[in-house]
């Protein structure tokens, strides 16, 4: 399968980014329009032969104030994977539309979504229950605004004497010391 | 406490709901009877655990350390990287056996419990919950860096820093990760200290159990079972 050739093909119906041929089994696309993301996952699935969803999974772009949703669909036959990229805007609350009945294995991810980035996605089943975290009542903790050194300091207690070797600072010291 | 982010402060004021399924509730049977259900309550015995007192003499009391000493039989409960260190202890490589060192599967079985590296909040509520159906007289082995001083999660929002803050340990292995060997010269020196009458784990957590409660209850939001149950 020529990944440029379905790109071009995608992009007359669909308001496709500029791809990224990563490697040559391996391809990037943002999706511009956000509404037209189960269409083009249900056309990608039972006509162009990506029947197998790798991974959902986010990315907390804090300074374009964007989270960025990735879609990995897999065609095994054809050996292509596809990462299809989706931005959402990062405001509370954050929520976006389930694909768990295109992919039940999404169920999962949009579950793990919910709870480590806070991105919702209503109509998913058991999103709302605990996945890895248990009695968790702060801020997402895969958030970037969320400060996991000052938690853990404002949580548990510090043994006193515990050293840190910055390696930097070591090698400086030890290897080079004339600066 | 260097570079903390100043601005960020933690949530502490949202307060984590009981389960539904352990919320007090009335049912009412198929025959018409009224029953109160308090899910916290009704199975669990709210003793908190005593201190045990020392033998009235003291070479009785040496031959009960004597005797523990060379009993020591370990929970095979892993929580981290360290269970994977207890496997080659456990079979002829290494061969804890001949020491008279066991393994159990339950903690009714065991008076060793060996936490095997870092904690995370989730096991910690399992692994209290393993200490206190333990029997006395009970030991508290601390594996690896990690229960130390957190070791390489020193600033994991979600694993513990300092195990003797939540359970008396009476030992520490250092290391990231001890090797068995490390393991089998600790156990030795469990040994020893037991042999002197020192390890007083189970009654300190006994003592200054309220101490350990509050410790145990600033970290586990959800608690969702009897201060002492077991």
């Amino acid at each position: 399968m020529d990944m440029r050739e379905l790109i071009e093909r995608l992009t007359s119906r669909h308001k496709l980014g500029a791809p990224i041929f990563q490697r040559p089994d391996l391809t990037f696309v943002d999706l511009t329009d956000n509404d037209r993301l189960r269409a083009l996952l249900v056309e990608l699935r039972d006509i162009e032969g990506f029947t197998h969803l790798v991974l959902l999974t986010a990315v907390d772009w804090i300074e374009e104030g964007k989270f960025q949703l990735t879609y990995m669909l897999n065609n095994r036959a054809a050996n292509q994977t596809l990462g299809l990229r989706v931005y959402l805007e990062r405001k509370d609350p954050v929520e976006f539309t389930s694909i768990h009945d295109i992919w039940p294995t999404a169920e999962t991810y949009q579950r793990e979504l919910r709870e480590m980035f806070g991105i919702n996605f209503p109509g998913s089943p058991r999103v709302m229950d605990e996945f890895i975290l248990e009695g968790w009542t702060d801020m997402p903790p895969y958030r970037r605004d969320f400060d996991t050194l000052a938690y853990s300091q404002q949580t548990y207690r510090d043994r006193p004497g515990r050293a840190t070797n910055d390696p930097r600072d070591h090698m400086k010291s030890k290897m080079y010391p004339e600066g | 406490m260097k570079d903390m982010d100043k601005s960020f402060r933690k949530d502490t004021e949202t307060e984590f709901p009981l389960r539904e399924e352990m919320r007090p509730r009335t049912v009412t049977a198929p025959d018409g009877q009224v029953i109160e259900i308090d899910p916290l309550r009704d199975y669990f015995c709210e003793e908190a655990p005593k201190v045990h007192r020392k033998s009235y003499s003291a070479i009785v009391e040496g031959f009960y350390n004597w005797a523990r000493a060379n009993s020591l039989w370990i929970l095979g409960f892993g929580t981290g990287c360290g269970a994977i260190e207890m496997r080659p202890l456990m079979t002829p490589r290494f061969d804890a056996y001949r020491y008279g060192i066991q393994w159990r599967p339950t903690p009714r079985q065991a008076n060793l419990l060996i936490i095997s590296g870092y904690l995370s909040v989730k096991t910690l509520k399992r692994a209290i919950r393993a200490y206190e159906q333990m029997q006395q007289p009970k030991f508290v082995v601390g594996l690896g860096s990690c229960t130390i001083n957190g070791g390489m999660y020193w600033d994991s929002y979600n694993t513990i820093k300092r195990l003797d803050d939540y359970l008396p340990v009476d030992l520490y292995i250092a290391g990231c990760m001890p090797r068995p060997e490390a393991l089998l010269a600790g156990l030795m020196e469990l040994k020893k200290i037991i042999r002197r009458g020192e390890a007083e784990g189970a009654n300190k957590y006994a003592e200054n159990f309220d101490w350990y409660k509050a410790n145990q209850k600033s970290v586990i939001k959800d608690w969702d079972m009897p201060d002492y149950s077991w």
